[in-house]
């Protein structure tokens, strides 16, 4: 034991690991390690993604192969191209408000005193579930007939100014505008942390360079800091959409997709466990898959490029 | 707005930078500079109104909240009647009576208790499965592993939704459909392609001498795990606790599916059948969507700075 240390040879193997061929011990470990995760994986997404597939193609309870059929009645459904139309609205709108919010409150924040005291109040929603965000928007859009006490509060101010009170989660016209709002407040304060780590790190230097030049703050907001810190508005905006295709739960608790409010996920669900529809209702999750391939696609090759500059 | 007169908001901002002070610096502000060439450029701009408009949106995103703790207070026919910042003008009649109807009569003890039954293994099953695996595929060399792993983070995208059919019917087959055991599986499943790529990235990031030097010495994979990777992945495997932890403990959707509505339903679950049943019965619902959201709030602002470094861990370095 003791020579072995104190030889040289002995002191020659121990800094330089001799470079073995792999064995079939060390083809077997590490599956032993990422065994577990890939069995999940395999039986929860992989074999329910490939399954959903077969059921979209086959008939309401199964029992008869009927080809593309679903996503015809889908794509040629009014009320169906409603929902898709719905789901549109969100993933655009929602992204949008949410990656602008985020960084001009990440842009605001970032010059005054009470930074951490503001961004804590504009993060608090995120610790808060769909359906506690559900209940607490109630007292926001709670419609009373005219000339009753309103206890909703957008109706209040609203009555309080002159103006008649809404109904906004059942007026079509604003419904889904008013839950996109949920939405806003709930994420943007996701946005605003991960835009604000990205904005402390453009070299404030190149800024007063800029404004020696004599750029005004919103020349150096658009032509240094945007470029700057677009791979990560590219990622903030990449999870908003994801999250945005797949929205269930504030739509489900607050309108439960009644009113023209509907989306694809609530459909989904509806059609599955209202009606038993399996084939239409798996057709819905495969069109969301269809949407999600080419973000999956562009965030494997940002992981690559990732990896690569490692 | 109607509410200008309002002393209880402004107090509400000072207490939250009370408690930013009280527990030190918070993530999100560590992640700043020091006192660098901003502060000049803050001084450009009027300083005045830049921090009126911060206090403005802090406000507005606070409202709505602190509107829903008020009317947890306040008694069912004040709550109908009239809006709850009426509540703040003396006289004041807050009551608990709320939180004694909800916790007695409503059975959300018991569902509060579910939430904690479903959540917390559901929370460390995924972790620790994803830290296995993460640590193969950061210390491994093995055929194949950076196209699984992208292949398991591929998989963040595939919508929850699609896999409801299948698993409920797998379920149905093996007859846990409704039990404990069918959630705990669901959220391990369902939280490891973000739990993998999370903790694959933290330790990625560790330095490789410690780990090689110790396989060098002989050290088993079993044995670096644990007494070298583990201790030092505490900060990486706190903040996917809290991710994983608030995301089972505010789900409503796989929980609706694979338990349902009886004696085993979440506080979701039991809170979303209060709006659709009772509707406009908005005392019960107050008090009980606040207990839902007291211990993810705990839970955040004990370990902000985690949260937030798993934040920027998973979205900004990848």
């Amino acid at each position: 034991m003791a020579t072995k240390s104190i030889t040289a040879t002995g002191a020659a193997v121990r800094s330089v690991p001799p470079r073995k061929p792999l064995n079939l011990r060390d083809l077997i470990v590490p599956w032993l390690w990422i065994g577990p995760a890939v069995i999940f994986v395999l039986v929860f997404l992989v074999y329910p993604v490939l399954n959903t597939l077969w059921l979209s193609l086959q008939n309401a309870d199964s029992s008869q192969f009927v080809g593309l059929r679903n996503f015809a009645r889908i794509f040629t459904d009014s009320a169906m191209l409603g929902v898709l139309g719905n789901n549109l609205l969100w993933i655009v709108l929602g992204t949008a408000a949410t990656v602008a919010l985020g960084l001009l409150i990440a842009v605001l924040v970032d010059r005054v005193r009470f930074e951490g005291a503001a961004k804590a109040a504009i993060f608090i929603p995120m610790a808060i579930s769909f359906v506690g965000a559900g209940v607490i928007w109630k007292f926001v859009y709670n419609y009373d007939a005219p000339g009753q006490p309103q206890i909703g509060l957008l109706n209040a101010i609203l009555t309080r100014l002159g103006g008649q009170p809404q109904a906004w989660l059942i007026n079509s016209g604003i419904n889904n505008f008013a839950l996109i709002a949920v939405y806003v407040w709930m994420w943007t304060g996701f946005c605003m942390v991960i835009l604000s780590a990205a904005l402390k790190g453009v070299p404030s230097e190149i800024m007063e360079a800029a404004r020696v030049d004599g750029a005004s703050e919103i020349n150096i907001f658009f032509r240094i800091i945007v470029p700057m810190i677009s791979p990560t508005i590219a990622v903030v905006a990449t999870t908003m959409v994801i999250n945005l295709l797949k929205i269930f739960d504030i739509i489900y608790v607050m309108t439960g997709g009644n009113f023209g409010t509907d989306v694809v996920a609530v459909e989904y669900y509806n059609r599955l466990f209202t009606f038993n529809d399996f084939g239409i209702s798996s057709a819905l999750a495969v069109i969301l898959l269809i949407a999600i391939v080419p973000i999956m696609i562009f965030n494997i090759r940002r992981f690559r490029q990732q990896e690569a500059e490692r | 707005m109607s509410m200008t007169n309002n002393p209880v908001d402004p107090a509400r901002v000072s207490a939250e930078k009370e408690i930013a002070g009280v527990r030190g610096p918070t993530a999100l502000e560590l992640a700043e500079t020091p006192v660098s060439p901003r502060e000049r450029l803050g001084q450009r701009l009027n300083g005045g109104l830049l921090m009126a408009l911060v206090v403005l949106i802090s406000l507005l995103w606070s409202v709505p909240t602190f509107g829903l703790f008020v009317a947890s207070f306040r008694s069912g026919a004040a709550t109908q009647s009239t809006g709850w910042w009426n509540g703040l003008v003396p006289p004041w009649s807050f009551t608990l009576q709320n939180y004694q109807d909800v916790l007695s009569a409503q059975g959300l003890g018991q569902a509060f208790l579910n939430s904690l039954i479903i959540a917390i293994p559901g929370t460390i099953l995924p972790v620790l499965v994803a830290a296995f695996a993460a640590y193969a595929f950061a210390w491994m060399r093995f055929p194949l592993r950076d196209w699984l792993f992208l292949a398991i983070v591929a998989l963040l995208v595939v919508p929850i939704q699609m896999t409801l059919i299948p698993i409920l019917s797998i379920f149905t087959g093996l007859g846990i459909t409704g039990s404990y055991l069918a959630i705990w599986l669901a959220h391990t499943a369902y939280g490891l392609p973000f739990a993998v790529y999370l903790l694959r990235s933290f330790f990625g990031a560790l330095p490789s001498d410690l780990m090689e030097s110790a396989r060098i010495d002989g050290a088993s994979h079993v044995r670096v795990f644990t007494n070298i990777l583990l201790p030092l992945a505490v900060p990486s495997l706190a903040s996917l606790v809290i991710f994983q932890f608030m995301w089972v403990w505010n789900d409503l959707l796989v929980a609706l599916i694979y338990i349902g509505g009886g004696d085993r339903a979440p506080m979701t679950v039991t809170i979303a059948n209060l709006v659709n049943s009772f509707g406009s019965n908005y005392q019960v619902l107050t008090a009980a969507a606040f207990i839902s959201m007291a211990l993810p709030l705990i839970v955040f602002f004990s370990l902000q700075r985690y949260f937030v470094r798993g934040i920027l861990a998973g979205s900004v370095k990848g």
